[in-house]
């Protein structure tokens, strides 16, 4: 008897939604295990972490500001991530878009038209974020430059030239770190708590990408690439284009959302900035099968699971990175379980033989 | 010209220290990609090896301990990747970026669960047993050689590990079905070389490498726990391999040049320039990035291609 895998004729949809949700629920019990090896009891932690997260309009609010940088990261990887190249630069494109817009908030709202100081932050970020991620694109696109590396070590670069300018180049006299608070004219408004417009931005976008994928034909260009780059290139697609234009895309929305931490969070630079949502953006796309409207949702799950940790230290002083083991173990089944989207399993027993023939 | 002489020799010193590390983690990554698969679970392994390393050696004093018990969880996370990648044949990229993605979060959580109470369960800032240098007589006075021999006895490990693993991949059978599977699978396969077996093995074997380079970390070059000890060296390992054309002894190379950048970084720093910090801790990233163009440049250029024919590819039997 032996286990043979066998390709569908179409991607099983049932499998398609089933995988991620079984996969959560697998990363839940591993998680539990782990919490209970640990001496802390996985039951009281979980309902802790729920309460945290979305027990009160606080918790609520709260997860939607830690959505807010996941969701525009995650759709923004998962632009790269569609067609195949690895962009896991979201944390430095993010970082170095908050630079750029506090850059703006700081040093140029002076002589400017109070009104414009706001939307020129964004765009400092935004164009920041896509031209750092521009970098390795183009070193993919002309030079064939392998893009994990790249993008990865960009972060690095990234990180610590904030780090610089907050801690000694732009550092507000009198502080141990931090710029000075921004003028109010460079203030993103806050909608819910502490959820600023990033919010509305990001199901904007979301709803923009979805639209982009499925109806254009450039959404298909990138979808091919991802495929079969042989066959993309024998319909004429432009590849090496494509690259530099879908990763400064990419790099925008990271960039983007950099600038709505720092306009609508913090409101100044400060340590803080580089949490990591640009490597949890990564689960995210792919848990949402890069589909744009699903990341919205596996963003606010993912936040949920940070909140729910921040609470859990607080209160039950549980490491906070309670939240960042459950986040990453759940991508590990679900890969396991990919396979069942586009294989059935089949068990195939050895063929009886013929029995010889009895003579009397 | 003798003082000079004394400062280059700490310089190597220093290079070699830093490049321990590197040299465990990339020699294990090059023989997982020659048999075909793409490992981006380094860094996830090191930490999880140092952190694991550090603790085991804190409560038992004994650091081999620490290292062995790193070694284990180097290979239960490989053979994990081995699974979703060989058996379940998930997207390689996708499934070494989930586990160190994991392993960053576990490490985390580890380093704020298993230390001492009296420290709210936290081991950073612990002191624990290590690994210290161990200055050979003699050999060690000599300028510049001598800075092979005032090593930790990992890094003397490698004298040893480094010439074996360069015989074993190029004069050996099981070498050379390592490479035949990592070239061609369905040739190896049609050979009577089992494909499955030779991967899980390869894999398992380079986290094994991993989680002892992160013990490297913990147990002598830091030593201590602190979050995010690697600062990307899982990465870097992994450029390392690319620069390296898959070969282990250039990987050492490799990883030299990398010590060595962090070496002058410790003593510009100590030096008290005006270079800041920041912009000299950025180094070895754009270094990383440097090395990867002008490889990759010149692999263009010559037409050569270092990497195994068949690397970040599944193989299945069935639609042959």
């Amino acid at each position: 008897m032996r286990i043979v895998f066998e390709k569908r004729e179409s991607v099983s949809r049932r499998a398609t939604v089933l995988v991620p949700v079984v996969s959560f629920v697998v990363s839940l019990i591993f998680g539990a295990i782990l919490l209970a090896v640990s001496g802390a009891n996985p039951f009281v932690t979980y309902a802790a972490m729920v309460k945290g997260a979305v027990g009160s309009w606080y918790g609520i609010t709260e997860t939607l500001v830690k959505a807010i940088p996941l969701m525009l990261t995650g759709l923004a990887v998962s632009i790269a991530f569609r067609m195949r190249f690895w962009n896991i630069g979201a944390e430095g494109q993010l970082t170095l878009g908050g630079v750029a817009a506090a850059g703006v908030a700081l040093y140029w709202s002076q002589g400017l038209p109070g009104w414009t100081v706001l939307p020129l932050a964004i765009l400092a970020g935004i164009v920041a974020g896509a031209l750092w991620a521009g970098i390795p694109a183009v070193l993919k696109a002309y030079l064939k430059v392998d893009e994990t590396l790249t993008t990865l070590m960009l972060n690095y670069v990234a990180i610590l030239y904030s780090e610089h300018l907050y801690y000694i180049a732009w550092r507000a006299p009198g502080y141990n770190s931090g710029t000075a608070k921004f003028p109010e004219t460079a203030w993103l408004p806050q909608i819910a708590g502490r959820a600023n417009v990033g919010l509305i931005f990001a199901i904007i976008l979301a709803i923009l990408l979805w639209l982009v994928f499925k109806y254009t034909r450039w959404g298909f260009e990138l979808k091919i690439i991802g495929e079969n780059q042989t066959a993309a290139r024998y319909l004429g697609i432009n590849i090496a284009r494509n690259i530099v234009l879908a990763l400064l895309l990419s790099g925008a929305l990271s960039g983007l959302a950099g600038a709505c931490e720092v306009l609508g969070l913090s409101r100044r630079l400060q340590q803080g900035l580089s949490v990591g949502y640009g490597y949890t953006a990564i689960i995210v796309a792919w848990m949402a099968q890069l589909n744009p409207i699903v990341i919205l949702f596996v963003a606010i799950l993912m936040a949920a699971l940070l909140v729910g940790g921040d609470q859990i230290q607080m209160k039950m002083r549980l490491p906070a990175s309670v939240g960042l083991v459950l986040q990453g173990m759940i991508l590990i089944p679900m890969l396991a379980g990919t396979i069942f989207t586009e294989y059935r399993i089949r068990i195939v027993r050895p063929e009886k033989h013929a029995q010889p023939e009895v003579t009397s | 010209m003798i003082e000079a002489l004394l400062l280059l020799t700490q310089i190597l010193t220093i290079t070699l220290r830093a490049g321990t590390s590197l040299i465990y983690a990339a020699v294990g990554e090059i023989y997982t990609e020659r048999s075909g698969i793409l490992n981006l679970g380094l860094e996830g392994m090191m930490l999880t090896g140092a952190v694991t390393a550090f603790a085991t050696a804190f409560y038992t004093g004994s650091p081999w301990l620490g290292v062995l018990v790193a070694m284990g969880i180097g290979m239960i996370m490989a053979a994990i990747h081995a699974f979703l990648t060989v058996t379940m044949r998930a997207n390689q990229v996708v499934s070494g970026l989930s586990i160190t993605l994991f392993g960053t979060g576990l490490a985390s959580f580890l380093g704020e669960r298993l230390g001492p109470a009296s420290n709210n369960g936290n081991l950073v800032g612990m002191v624990g047993p290590r690994f210290g240098p161990l200055e050979i007589p003699v050999l060690s006075q000599v300028p510049l050689v001598g800075a092979l021999f005032k090593q930790d006895i990992l890094t003397y490990l490698l004298y040893a590990l480094v010439p074996l693993a360069v015989y074993y991949l190029y004069k050996t059978r099981n070498g050379l079905n390592l490479r035949a599977v990592g070239e061609d699978p369905q040739t190896a396969d049609a050979m009577g070389i089992d494909v499955t077996r030779t991967r899980y093995l390869y894999t398992i074997l380079g986290g094994m490498l991993a989680g002892f380079g992160g013990a490297h970390l913990s147990l002598a070059y830091a030593p201590g726990w602190t979050e995010n000890i690697t600062g990307g060296r899982g990465w870097i390992a992994i450029a390392l391999v690319i620069f390296a054309m898959w070969d282990p002894a250039r990987a050492v190379l490799g990883a030299i040049l990398f010590g060595g950048i962090n070496a002058v970084q410790f003593r510009l720093q100590a030096s008290g320039t005006t270079i800041p910090a920041a912009y000299l801790n950025m180094l070895p990233y754009l270094m990383t990035i440097l090395v990867l163009v002008i490889m990759t440049w010149w692999e263009n250029l010559s037409h050569r291609i270092g990497a195994p024919a068949a690397l970040g590819k599944a193989y299945m039997r069935e639609e042959k």
